[in-house]
């Protein structure tokens, strides 16, 4: 029965979309804006990323707010986790073979290197501070799987993270302070397609990085916690 | 043959929302609800890519100088769903969190039991 009436208001709902989606023609130009980030992008902002000089230039008020949701995130996952948290007897934990222990220890360092490669070169490439981040926190996997006697510090990532968000505002309050409005590009944008260009957009990408995977290992550092 | 070359990409972002629309609807385990809550934003995340693209387009970079600044696909979209992907993963493991406390309180995962407790 209630199989039933659920795919009949899914038919209903999909008649609705189906109606209104026609009028919309796929593969054309839709919005004005996303056509001026095109053209002016690079002059205005010096990365040649247009995707990353709308997140961290034109829109980096509304990335500070995402990054805050994910901080929130991240914050109520450790309340709900710890509260009411007994101690338990250490339980012995079994060490990896030798070949799986060599090979994360071997790899860990590569991937971090790879992370950070990645949100370093967020104005020139894809990626940038979220998928950098998201790679970082991937390392952290890795060693949580493969060498499971090792843990991250607690206050290490904490401490990160925290220093992520406080540099991220300061850039920002900087900018108003220099030109009137917040998280304003008050850095010289340089030449194009070099490392060093774009103002404080690889700044704020770096940290961006930074927090994003130091936020994600200690949701995963939580749930191994929580599941030994 | 035209329809579906025009609204392929809508088609299957939709087909995504629905399956997952469906599994929250009628599956009692919490484990599979917030799976389909995971399967329907991945839908939502295809169908905000699919409306900034164009017919033939390039990735809004520009690499090399070759690459021309009409044929690229609208960034807007992208940049949205940059972070969304992210901040998905998170709210993901927060509602995994909410379902290990459920069933450390009730014992159960199924949603019909968990209702009809009263501690």
């Amino acid at each position: 029965m209630r199989r039933i009436i659920s795919i009949l208001l899914l038919g209903i709902i999909a008649l609705g979309i189906t109606l209104s989606l026609a009028k919309i023609p796929f593969g054309t130009p839709k919005t004005k804006v996303g056509r001026y980030y095109i053209d002016k992008g690079v002059e205005e902002t010096g990365a040649t990323n247009i995707v990353t000089s709308v997140v961290v230039n034109y829109r980096a008020f509304d990335t500070l707010g995402e990054v805050t949701v994910l901080f929130i995130a991240a914050i109520g996952l450790g309340a709900v986790l710890t509260t009411g948290r007994r101690k338990k007897p250490e339980r012995k934990i079994e060490p990896a073979s030798l070949v799986l222990y060599t090979g994360c220890r071997f790899l860990f360092p590569l991937i971090l290197l790879f992370g950070a490669y990645i949100f370093v070169h967020g104005h020139l490439t894809p990626g940038g501070g979220f998928q950098g981040g998201a790679i970082v926190a991937s390392a952290f996997v890795l060693t949580y799987l493969g060498c499971r006697e090792r843990r991250i510090s607690e206050r290490g990532s904490k401490l990160a993270e925290s220093l992520g968000g406080l540099i991220f505002v300061i850039v920002g309050l900087v900018g108003l302070a220099v030109g009137g409005y917040f998280l304003m590009n008050f850095l010289p944008k340089g030449i194009p397609n070099f490392l060093f260009s774009a103002g404080i957009i690889p700044i704020l990408y770096i940290v961006i990085g930074v927090k994003v995977g130091s936020e994600l290992a200690g949701i995963i550092d939580n749930l191994i916690e929580e599941s030994e | 043959m035209s329809f579906l070359n025009h609204y392929i990409y809508y088609i299957g972002a939709f087909g995504l929302i629905f399956i997952g629309l469906y599994i929250v609807l009628v599956k009692h385990n919490l484990i599979k609800v917030i799976i389909g809550l995971s399967i329907m934003e991945t839908g939502v995340n295809l169908f905000l890519i699919s409306i900034g693209y164009i017919k033939g387009g390039t990735a809004p970079i520009f690499s090399t100088p070759e690459i021309e600044a009409a044929r690229m696909v609208d960034p807007v979209p992208q940049a949205l769903v940059l972070t969304a992907i992210v901040i998905g993963v998170a709210v993901l493991a927060l509602a995994l969190s909410l379902a290990i406390r459920l069933y450390q309180h009730y014992g159960t995962l199924n949603l019909r039991k968990i209702k009809e407790q009263r501690w």
